[in-house]
């Protein structure tokens, strides 16, 4: 989610950041042996990343596509227009469409107010709650799926006080998308809002603007690119929508997403499937690209101050209200689905108890539905995620590393390849592995490495936001200073990029943890020896009947949002503890 | 495995993080996590040796076989163990999503398959599978003493009977007695006004149980009466969901999970076997099950294994294959998988006689029928009832 918030930290730093320093002064090297030396370093960081993506997700994703789209080794594109001319389709597509802009603008106006409050309101629990916003993001959408249904379904809260079921309907898909991007609204517009400085506002106020002219006038426009990227990655999450369209629509509404999946999966309708990722990611591609744009207008310009000076305990009935109805809406929209799961897992036959987490503990209650207790699944989950996250960080940390130094168009684009794996349909890059990564040196179709790569492909992007701001944000005058003092490019980056990074290098590690733990998609579409994550042995528990099965797959979830938490929870500590550093 | 190695290291990290670093606060967290970083880097790096099972590509490749399966498979260890007691091999069981998914992914590596026997491909996408050519035919031992009407390959045995279960409609029982309603028993009573807005299905497409009961409907109705059929059946109120999941745990009102999301369909589609699965699965165990099966509403499911053509270790992999009719590995099965034996010989556990139902004459499909129709079908049935 904070796809943006290691941005807005860059900008913190970006004030501090004097124009490029002029090609003055005595140098030991000549400026074009430099620039050429530059130039290698950076084509060897390149490298790893470059060829990360090229064997775990260009060659899965061309080939599959290719399966559907090749006749005969020729490329067969007079299918893409029978496809599209498909009435079916085309309303897929229209859905798909009009969804994720309802869906954005939804989130948008729930969840500003909730920005705002974060960002600029003192209150006791603040940050607790800021993680606990953030769960929803990370949970595999089987759970959060359930537990929505028991929300909006037949017996939930809204059928018992007026009578009102939303369950497939539309409605039922648009409130479960604002509970899980409401974490990136708040989290991207409200880093930047806590960071603005409240005595522009109020210097406009003092000149006589009233409270809401000087908001429309002085904070808006400030704000207005944070809120235009937070839109475009709500837009990008709900637009890839699976989980929550397939369990709260049921089958008479589609995303492309789910499309693919049908296609792919079920119906084995390769060229329509192929047809579908296409035209998923031409418009994933676009997004990004505007994404790409807005984000470099947003850079410097801005004069922020820090966070902790910004927030203050609320005052008047007015922001005293304010307070009160985000907090009602988190509670009522985050927290009661939540606890919900806990519920259910605690409520063991013969009362209220902690049965059903026992019997996590122990084979026989599990009924052979795996060969190992179900708590198992909490190491593989750990195992796979402290893979996936190393991975991630060696791959996104040498993207970033490369992509520090401004450069070219190429560069530049190799940015926005990064962020494309968020965009593919997790069933495409599934079963591109299949049909790839079967012959020596890389059968790897059966092997455990498998399910932490396809994690660490999500957790890339996520990686290379975080750090990327960050690293571009350190003084340039202080890798040229230790360079003519003698050090090595890569003493250079040991001793000055990795102190001052050291902060986003745990923040990233942390994201790509928590994305890599909750990751279903990918990890359920790469057949696995038996040892199930924590999101596929839920899944698997719901897939038998009984009632110790159900009540167990309640109970994992909760182990997992707990898992989920505890991460966030560390990180928001390190956040908090940011403010001073850079 | 390497969590030992892993904690050394990241305490030699986050000592020389604290020495350079200027926060003293939260050195806690850093140090969390930069524990995490030093055992995800060795997970990453030397995790092979530890945590990797022996694949099919290492050295011990002759002496693993391995058996890919929908997500449903499941053995007792001890059977399994008992496999590699009386052959010498292990087999490691790869779970490839459900029984549709796991059969195209297998279409998909057709001639470079992911493993040696692959077992879950039904009666209802056999054709699927033989069209492609997955199978190399193997004439396992012991084949005689399954079930004749099951072996529906018999003249090239490209795949072998395991299992056979009935996709049958349950219902609620708590519902009808309450309610003093009759629960139906034929697909003519599903239409019936009583019952209407009472029953929730799977979709067709996308749903295992959902196509058997379509298939169902077609045996019954014929290969053009059960449109008819569908439009009454819609006319009442069938409810349709993506997976037997869905309908199951969070719309029938008679399962653990329906009970708890305060359900209100006390008809669902899904197995004969179903009912003895809620009494395993409670505690205490009750007298009776809370479902029934409508006896009338069922659809003859049979599972086929089969040696992939192109199997790495196919010795292995017909072993495995005579393993699987065994006693040994059908008696095993019921309480497992919630299915019945094809060996005949094989008494079913005392739950399945004691809480299920039998089904005297489940609908059939001739596979031949079932290949010509299949997909015309689902596309007919998805614009009639879902769309």
């Amino acid at each position: 989610m904070d796809l943006t918030r290691g941005e807005v930290a860059g900008e913190a730093a970006s004030r501090a950041r004097p124009a490029r320093p002029g090609p003055k002064g005595t140098r030991p090297t000549s400026k074009r042996e430099r620039a050429g030396r530059a130039h290698a370093v950076r084509l060897a960081l390149m490298a790893v990343p470059v060829a990360f993506f090229a064997v775990f997700f260009a060659y899965p994703v061309t080939a599959i596509v290719g399966r559907g789209l090749k006749a005969d080794g020729t490329w067969q594109f007079g299918r893409v227009g029978e496809v599209l001319s498909r009435p079916d389709i085309l309303g897929v597509l229209w859905f798909t469409t009009w969804q994720a802009l309802a869906s954005t603008a939804v989130t948008l106006l729930i969840a500003l107010p909730g920005a705002y409050v974060f960002a600029r309101f003192d209150f006791p629990g603040r940050h607790v709650l800021r993680a606990v916003v953030t769960i929803p993001f990370v949970l595999p959408t089987v759970v959060v799926g359930t537990a929505f249904l028991a929300l909006l379904g037949r017996g939930g809260l809204l059928d018992e006080l007026w009578g009102i079921r939303l369950d497939t309907t539309v409605w039922a898909i648009l409130l479960a998308h604002v509970f899980f991007n409401y974490a990136v609204v708040v989290r991207t517009v409200g880093g930047l809002w806590s960071q603005l400085d409240p005595r522009q506002e109020e210097a406009a106020r003092v000149l006589g603007a009233g409270r809401f002219a000087a908001w429309w006038r002085v904070t808006l426009p400030a704000l207005a690119p944070a809120v235009a990227a937070a839109a475009l990655m709500v837009f990008l999450f709900t637009f890839t929508s699976f989980g929550v369209v397939q369990i709260l629509g049921g089958p008479a509404y589609s995303t492309l997403e789910v499309e693919i999946y049908r296609q792919t999966a079920q119906l084995l309708d390769l060229p329509t499937a192929a047809v579908l990722t296409l035209v998923q990611f031409a418009a994933v591609a676009a997004v990004l690209a505007v994404h790409a744009r807005t984000v470099r207008r947003r850079e410097g310009a801005l004069r922020l101050v820090d966070p902790a000076r910004t927030a203050r305990r609320p005052r008047g009935t007015g922001q005293w209200a304010l307070l009160g109805g985000v907090l009602a809406t988190v509670l009522v929209l985050i927290l009661l689905p939540l606890a919900v799961l806990v519920e259910r897992s605690l409520d063991a036959p013969g009362g209220y108890g902690l049965g059903f987490y026992r019997a996590l503990g122990s084979l026989d209650a599990s009924g052979g539905t795996f060969l190992v207790p179900p708590l198992e699944a909490v190491w593989n989950s750990l195992r796979y995620a402290l893979a996936a996250t190393g991975v991630a960080l060696v791959v996104g940390g040498l993207a970033a590393a490369a992509l520090t130094r401004r450069a070219g168009r190429l560069v530049r684009g190799f940015d926005a390849l990064l962020m494309l794996p968020l965009g593919v349909s997790a069933v495409t890059v599934g079963f591109g592995f299949l049909i790839t990564l079967d012959k020596p040196p890389l059968d790897l179709r059966t092997s455990w490495i498998l399910v932490p790569l396809a994690q660490a492909l999500v957790g890339v992007p996520f990686v290379v936001r975080t750090m990327l701001p960050v690293l571009r944000a350190v003084d340039g005058r202080l890798r040229e200073a230790a360079a003519v003092l003698g050090a090595s490019p890569l003493r250079v980056w040991r001793e000055v990029d990795l102190p001052l990074v050291r902060r986003a290098l745990l923040v990233a590690a942390g994201f790509a943890f928590a994305v890599s733990l909750g990751e279903f998609g990918a990890t359920v579409f790469i057949a696995r020896p038996d040892r199930p994550t924590l999101p596929v042995a839920v899944a698997r528990l719901l897939g038998r009947p009984g009632e110790l099965n159900y009540g167990q797959a309640m109970a994992l979830s909760t182990v997992l949002m707990l898992v989920c938490a505890v991460s966030l929870l560390a990180l928001e500590r390190i956040r908090t503890d940011r403010s001073g550093e850079f | 495995m390497s969590t030992t190695i892993g904690t050394t290291s990241a305490t030699g990290t986050s000592s020389a993080a604290s020495n350079r670093g200027t926060a003293a606060r939260g050195r806690t967290a850093v140090a969390v996590l930069a524990t995490a970083l030093g055992v995800s880097v060795l997970a990453a790096c030397g995790g092979s040796d530890g945590s990797a099972p022996s694949g099919g590509s290492g050295g011990t490749e002759s002496k693993t076989v391995t058996l890919v399966s929908h997500d449903s498979f499941n053995a007792s260890p001890a059977v399994l163990k008992e496999f590699t007691r009386r052959t010498g091999y292990t087999v490691k069981v790869l779970k490839s999503g459900d029984a549709g998914e796991a059969l195209n992914k297998e279409i998909l590596t057709k001639g470079s398959p992911q493993g040696d026997v692959f077992f879950g491909v039904d009666n209802t996408l056999l054709s699927r599978a033989l069209d492609n050519g997955l199978f190399t035919p193997y004439k396992a031992k012991g084949l005689d003493r399954v079930d004749t009407a099951a072996q529906l390959d018999r003249d090239q045995n490209r795949v072998t009977p395991i299992d056979t279960g009935d996709i049958c409609v349950n219902y609620d029982k708590k519902y009808f007695a309450d309610k003093k309603l009759a629960p139906p028993q034929s697909f003519d009573d599903l239409v019936k006004p009583q019952y209407k807005n009472l029953l929730v299905t799977e979709n067709a497409a996308t749903s295992s149980p959902g196509l058997g009961f379509l298939l169902g409907t077609a045996a019954q109705y014929g290969d053009n009466g059960w449109q008819d059929y569908w439009k009454k059946l819609k006319a009442n109120g069938v409810q349709v969901v993506d997976s037997w999941e869905l309908a199951y745990n969070e719309n029938f009102s008679g399962s653990a999970g329906g009970k708890k999301a305060k359900a209100d369909r006390p008809l669902v589609v899904s197995y004969a076997s179903s009912p003895p699965v809620e009494v395993l699965y409670a505690e205490p165990q009750p007298q009776q099950a809370p479902t029934g099966v409508a006896t009338g509403t069922c659809f003859r499911q049979t599972e086929f294994a089969g040696l992939l053509t192109g199997a790495k270790n196919e010795a292995g992999g017909k072993a495995l294959v005579d393993f699987l009719i065994s006693d040994t590995f059908q008696a095993d099965m019921p309480l497992n998988m919630f299915v019945n034996p094809v060996v005949k010989s094989v008494k079913l556990p005392e739950l399945f006689t004691k809480f299920g139902a039998t089904v005297p004459e489940p609908g059939t499909v001739a596979p031949d029928k079932i290949a010509a129709n299949r997909e015309q079908w689902i596309q007919s049935w998805t614009s009639l009832v879902v769309k």
